[in-house]
């Protein structure tokens, strides 16, 4: 196994590269685009309430893999030629967004709504109400669960190895279809997962029970 | 130009029904399994038995936080290694198993953690045995909490039954591939179907645990 790693070296630790940095990018703009959606869906307004609930439903009840392929198929026909990597990472941001849009206004709903009333009284608007007193008081309910999501998003992004998006999955393949050493091959590429998902996972227990 | 009108002849929703058809199946049987599987490992893990509950908690953590993809690419192309060949469709429910198992013995243990602990003492205080309190106190009410997040364990099961395709087993997503493999012109019809066939089912399935839960509150 020690051999298996020494020579296939720069192949692993280019996979883990990519598969931290697609998960990282993906991560950051689906906390952006979570939140917004999440937004969207406690705002007064009756009609983007319902843009914000068929998005989150849509996407979190269609598999990962349907929403992936899709971009890396059809983005290429019609608009732009897009590679693994990109059509991957924007799979992934779409379908991890749902998810966070539901984590993130569970936490909003968790704020006491005496605080937004009395931040609207205060004459705050909506928005400067929501930015300034509901979000941050949210984010502090929400982070446990984010962390278990930013480990279900390192874990999902694993399904670049459908589109060749050069992860640690894809290298993990290719060298195991080289080296016919399937066995620790894999246990090497799930060691390597490991080293980012067990830790933060680990750690989110430590803060829920912190929280509790 | 999309062809959606050949796209959608009648042979090619037959062959997307029939995957969608092995995805419930695989689905179904391995959240069985996998029910069983975990209820134990989460009691396990729950009864906190010297070293015996901390090795199984460790290798709960440890393939929790695995890709599934990967599980399944160990069981489908590393177990042969063993001498242990399974096939595509066994091989799929296999690895799924495995990786519910160790979701749902979380959700379990979360959801005994969840009855209050009174309700242990208190059937222990009456003379029952340990089991005797955990399968007829404590469990009933741990599951009636559990559902929830069971339901939704189920659901992303069902998403997840697409990473069998890689391993080529004939289910809605391989079917997918199939047809859309034809003709390019089928690729944006194919995709919204399937996307629409996942939707109905998962989405009906967490309509019914909404259901469920406003019931029993």
């Amino acid at each position: 196994m020690i051999h298996l790693l020494t020579s296939n070296w720069s192949a692993f630790i280019s996979g883990f590269g990519w598969t931290l940095l697609s998960s990282v990018l993906a991560l950051f703009f689906s906390l952006i685009i979570g939140s917004l959606f999440a937004i969207l869906e406690v705002v007064p307004n009756k009609a983007l309430r319902i843009i914000g609930n068929v998005y989150v439903e849509i996407f979190r009840n269609i598999p990962l893999l349907v929403i992936t392929m899709f971009f890396y198929l059809v983005i290429p026909l019609y608009i732009v030629k897009i590679n693994g990597f990109a059509a991957g990472t924007v799979g992934l941001t779409i379908y991890t967004s749902a998810f966070i849009a539901e984590t993130v206004r569970a936490g909003i709903n968790s704020v006491d709504p005496g605080q937004m009333e009395a931040a609207r009284s205060q004459g705050m608007t909506f928005w400067q109400a929501m930015r300034h007193i509901v979000l941050p008081q949210a984010f502090k309910y929400v982070l446990p669960p984010l962390g278990n999501q930013f480990v279900n998003l390192v874990k999902n992004s694993s399904v670049l190895a459908f589109v060749a998006g050069f992860d640690l999955m894809y290298q993990g393949n290719a060298i195991a279809s080289q080296t016919f050493d399937t066995v620790n091959t894999y246990v090497i590429v799930g060691i390597f997962y490991l080293i980012i998902t067990l830790p933060i996972s680990y750690y989110m227990q430590h803060l829920e029970k912190k929280l509790a | 130009m999309q062809n959606w009108i050949n796209a959608y002849s009648w042979i090619n929703i037959r062959f997307l029904l029939q995957g969608l058809w092995i995805t419930i199946l695989i689905s179904v049987i391995s959240v069985i399994l996998s029910f069983v599987i975990g209820s134990v490992l989460g009691i396990i893990r729950y009864a906190k038995v010297p070293y015996f509950s901390k090795i199984v908690g460790f290798i709960i953590d440890v393939i929790r936080n695995l890709p599934l993809l990967l599980i399944i690419f160990f069981v489908y192309f590393g177990l042969p290694a063993f001498g242990f060949k399974p096939d595509t469709i066994p091989a799929a429910i296999l690895a799924m198993t495995v990786f519910e198992s160790m979701m749902i013995a979380e959700i379990i243990r979360s959801g005994i953690n969840a009855v209050d602990v009174g309700q242990m003492e208190a059937s222990r205080a009456m003379g029952m045995k340990l089991p005797q309190a955990m399968w007829h106190i404590v469990l009933p009410q741990a599951y009636k909490k559990m559902i929830p997040a069971l339901v939704s364990q189920f659901i992303s099961l069902i998403k997840d039954t697409s990473l069998a395709t890689i391993i080529v087993v004939p289910e809605l997503m391989q079917h997918g591939q199939v047809v859309y493999g034809q003709d390019p012109n089928y690729i944006i019809p194919v995709f919204v179907m399937m996307a629409i066939m996942y939707f109905v089912v998962c989405y009906a399935l967490s309509l019914l645990s909404r259901f469920i839960d406003h019931r029993m509150a």
